[in-house]
């Protein structure tokens, strides 16, 4: 049998700096990437796009990507699809504070508990978007699945 | 009667995978809030990235900083980009050189030396503001 590179999920957030939730997308990223789901994720890094890193954009055309933002400009999803291709999962955090009922989660700078018990969410649908995207086949459903078409 | 000036754009690097862009990223905080909170302002790179035409105002035509935490310098395309007029730059990358014995660890949370770090580059940050201040920049 050939060795086959393993395929990973690419985490894209948008960190935001001008919103406490754009800091909430870092560290839900970071708790996926370092503890939830170590083997199974990479993380991209949204400006290096457009700074035009091939690896980057490479990475995002041939594999799975999650887009995780802090508000609906949808900074990471956009930015991702412009540069390389749709992302198979998007997740916006002002929607799940809202789902959640979440209150006042803290400055950019610093989150609150609130915010902490946020990124703690956020990083849980990460993990089921990034399981049910390793359950399918490399180039499965959700991107890339319609492109060419007419 | 003077209008109040406005305040110099700053932009950091979103540095999710190193310690230094981590830093970066909290000397623009550091700055912004503790150091220089009425003459700096923090944009959000990714809307730059995405031409977000509120952010991109702050920032077209006038000078700004960027605080890049590796030789990319993906803060400082991002004003560029943006139509800044000029694009002063501290990159941590060398003010961990002038900072010798700082060992910086960790991106959502830094440790002590990634804070002393993003301090020191904040303090150059700040010099950089009261020179484009002085200018006249901040108009």
């Amino acid at each position: 049998m050939p060795d086959l590179p393993r395929k990973k999920i690419g985490l894209i957030a948008c960190s935001g700096e001008e919103m406490a939730e754009g800091t909430v997308t870092r560290r839900a990223v970071r708790t996926v990437l370092e503890t939830l789901r170590p083997g199974d994720t990479v993380t991209l890094c949204l400006p290096l796009f457009l700074a035009g890193s091939e690896g980057e954009r490479a990475f995002a055309r041939f594999y799975p990507t999650i887009a995780v933002d802090g508000c609906d400009k949808r900074c990471a999803a956009r930015a991702t699809a412009k540069y390389s291709a749709r992302p198979a999962a998007s997740i916006v955090v002002t929607e799940t504070a809202k789902e959640r009922g979440c209150g006042a989660i803290g400055t950019a700078r610093r989150l609150n508990e609130a915010g902490l018990r946020l990124a703690g969410e956020v990083a849980a649908r990460i993990v089921e978007e990034t399981d049910r995207l390793l359950a399918k086949k490399p180039r499965g459903a959700g991107r890339g699945s319609d492109r060419g078409k007419p | 009667m003077s209008a109040k000036p406005r305040k110099i754009p700053v932009a950091a690097c979103s540095g999710i995978g190193k310690s230094l862009g981590a830093a970066a990223r909290e000397a623009a905080f550091v700055l912004a809030e503790d150091l220089r909170p009425g003459h700096a302002k923090v944009v959000a790179l990714s809307l730059l990235v995405m031409g977000d035409e509120e952010a991109s105002r702050e920032v077209a035509g006038r000078e700004a900083l960027a605080i890049d935490g590796c030789k990319l310098e993906c803060a400082a395309k991002g004003l560029a980009c943006a139509g800044a007029a000029k694009v002063r730059k501290v990159a941590v990358f060398d003010v961990i050189r002038r900072h010798r014995g700082l060992k910086p660890e960790g991106v959502c949370d830094l440790n002590e030396d990634g804070l002393k770090l993003a301090r020191a580059a904040a303090e150059e940050a700040a010099g950089i503001i009261d020179d484009i201040d002085a200018g006249g920049g901040c108009a």
